[in-house]
């Protein structure tokens, strides 16, 4: 018990001390000539966000695009996990272990700009659409740009607890169900699926979150109406010093990742971890 | 969530660093009339790139005055910077036109003697007093570089010479246009109706009241659906040029050279309405602990030499007009390149960057400030 009370100490401190700093920040203002932070209590960063038309637009965008990416990995990740953890032997899931993993080595800021040199106009992208004769793609700069690398950059934190739902399912359970006549697609729908919701589901904890909280990926590979949160939070703190308004913002995300964790608290996330 | 903590910390730092009473020139007494010995020390705020060691290390060797230099990303990180810790953190700051009036007012930084700083007298005349560093016949700083925004367009796919701002507001670019992301680009649409519709009355880009600020903000909103990209950093826009992602937009010379340098069809134009431009000062904290070194920073930034390998580095112009013999034998033709000796209607062309504040000299109050043009700016983005 002694033994954990430094780094209990030390969690509360950061997490639960800079949460609370947060809070209680998002109820100050700035003193606009001379940007101080004036401790007066005031909801005016609130309403200003509730008022202001572009602030809902961009955390509507910041949430759609966060769901959107969740789902498609979820897509892409299930039948590449399927294949993994009930099909391959074991060299080849070592070895696509390895091409899931290897992306992670590189840097973050590598992977975005690759995407963009894909994707922009003189991009290898239109390039392949010449040689087999389609008109250019105009998907540099844009929302679907920042889908697509949204989806690529973080596949692999959803493939994985995918993964784990999927290679414990026990094999006498399949083959009770083939055994009582299921076919494929019924076992697929009844067994496996119910099965790998939780490993789903806990992916989906981390694509989202990681989305909802990103600012990179949206400056870099985004347009001209890409603004997602953080970028928000970013410049408001960096380009016009108000930390109070700030943090009102990044209550947003706080709270829809607290109603999203309690959903998927019921779908058993947490133990498919 | 960082930042406040960030600034508890520094504030406790602050409270003990209050204690020690400051020494040296210019605490506040009137202002110095010579410099003496060096504290050994001098604590900068620079753009990245503007402490290379090929013009640090001679001066730190020479002066014994070890440079720490902290680069800060933003005009707004930079007066957040000089604020932080009550101000006595750093000595100088390297603050662009956008910045320079908000340390000015905000009283973060204090007036220097021009006269300490001999190569002062060789300066382009436009930026020996300029209203983005002088205040009420008061120096607070030694204008260091500058650059025009001007207007790039690829030759390639841009027919005709554009000859007015009007060329990165037409439909006829759709899709095709990129501008800074900057709330300062207001002016440049301001600069742009001060001609086109000029019912409104605007004399200053700077200076908007709120029916000409409407009015520049509309023309950016119409001007939205144009763009592909405002871009944040200079290289990206070097790579919408380079990869056809945009055709014309708002500029600096340094990208045109890099593009033409890389064999792309671009050319730059300031249009008929001149252009916005920035310039950099370097401004002495209020509260500076070692200002001895900090004017020894200044005669020596100041000095042809550094001037030109400055420029050369940087992409941009010096403010000493000796510089121009020193860069083309540093690098032949960058002289002309970057304008360094060009005539004096260039120089009027150029509308410098100064902060928007609300009192504009009419005894009214009415015009725009820094906040409301940065709010703008964000809910235009959207």
């Amino acid at each position: 018990m002694l033994l954990l009370a430094p780094p209990l100490f030390a969690f509360g401190l950061v997490y639960l001390a800079s949460l609370v700093a947060l809070l209680v920040s998002a109820f100050w203002s700035v003193d606009a000539f001379t940007t101080e932070i004036v401790h007066i209590w005031n909801v005016d960063n609130f309403r200003t966000l509730w008022d202001e038309s572009a602030y809902r637009t961009i955390a509507l965008r910041t949430i759609g695009i966060a769901a959107a990416v969740t789902v498609t990995d979820a897509v892409l990740a299930f039948p590449f996990a399927y294949f993994m953890a009930r099909v391959a032997g074991p060299r080849r899931r070592a070895l696509l272990f390895v091409l899931v993993l290897l992306p992670l080595w590189s840097s973050y800021l590598v992977r975005v700009y690759v995407w963009r040199l894909i994707l922009n106009q003189d991009g290898v992208l239109n390039w392949a659409l010449g040689k087999v004769g389609l008109p250019d793609a105009h998907i540099a700069y844009t929302n679907v740009a920042v889908w697509i690398v949204f989806s690529y950059v973080w596949l692999p934190f959803m493939i994985l607890p995918v993964y784990g739902a999927l290679e414990r399912i026990p094999d006498s359970l399949l083959e009770a169900s083939r055994d009582l006549g299921a076919r494929g697609f019924l076992t697929l729908r009844k067994i496996v699926l119910p099965l790998a919701l939780p490993g789903l589901v806990a992916g989906s904890i981390f694509t989202f979150s990681l989305t909802l909280g990103d600012y990179v990926t949206p400056l870099l590979a985004g347009g001209s109406s890409s603004q997602f949160i953080g970028n928000v939070v970013y410049s408001s703190v960096g380009v016009s010093n108000n930390v109070p308004f700030a943090a009102a913002f990044a209550t947003v995300p706080l709270a829809v990742m607290a109603v999203y964790l309690l959903i998927a608290r019921r779908l058993g996330a947490f133990e498919a971890m | 969530m960082r930042g406040i903590r960030r600034t508890r910390v520094l504030a406790a730092a602050v409270t003990a660093a209050l204690c020690v009473p400051a020494a040296g020139v210019g605490s506040g007494q009137g202002l110095p009339t010579s410099i003496g010995k060096g504290e050994g020390q001098l604590n900068l705020i620079a753009w990245e790139g503007y402490t290379q060691p090929q013009w640090v290390k001679p001066f730190q060797k020479s002066t014994g005055c070890t440079v720490h230099a902290k680069y800060a990303g933003s005009s707004d990180e930079m007066v957040t910077l000089m604020r932080s810790g009550g101000g006595s953190q750093y000595d100088m700051v390297s603050a662009s036109g956008d910045a320079s009036l908000r340390l000015i007012y905000g009283k973060d930084v204090q007036p220097v003697n021009p006269a300490l700083i001999p190569d002062y007298k060789n300066f382009i005349p436009a930026l020996k007093s300029p209203p983005h560093n002088t205040v009420g016949g008061k120096h607070y700083g030694i204008s260091l570089q500058w650059g025009p925004n001007t207007l790039l367009y690829n030759t390639a796919k841009v027919k005709s010479k554009p000859t007015s701002w009007a060329a990165i507001y037409d439909a006829k670019y759709k899709g095709k246009v990129t501008v800074p992301d900057n709330p300062i680009q207001i002016a440049d649409a301001a600069l742009y109706l001060s001609k086109a519709q000029a019912g409104l009355g605007i004399k200053d880009p700077y200076e908007l009241n709120e029916k000409q600020f409407a009015a520049a903000v509309a023309l950016l909103k119409k001007q939205k659906p144009l763009i592909k990209k405002y871009w944040a950093l200079a290289s990206d826009e070097i790579d919408l040029f380079k990869n056809g992602d945009a055709v014309i937009g708002a500029s600096w010379p340094y990208q045109t050279n890099t593009l033409k340098a890389a064999k792309v069809p671009v050319a730059d134009v300031i249009p008929k309405e001149g252009a916005t431009g920035w310039a950099d000062t370097w401004m002495l904290s209020a509260k500076a602990k070692h200002p001895n070194c900090a004017y020894k920073w200044m005669q020596w930034v100041s000095t042809p030499k550094v001037q030109a390998q400055q420029a050369i580095s940087f992409g941009e112009t010096p403010a000493n007009l000796k510089a121009c013999a020193w860069m083309d034998k540093l690098s032949k033709g960058t002289c002309a390149q970057y304008h360094a000796n060009a005539p004096t209607a260039y120089f009027n062309s150029i509308r410098f960057w100064k902060t928007p504040v609300a009192d504009c000299g009419n005894g009214k109050k009415d015009c725009m400030d820094y906040t409301k043009w940065q709010q703008a700016w964000t809910q235009l983005k959207g």
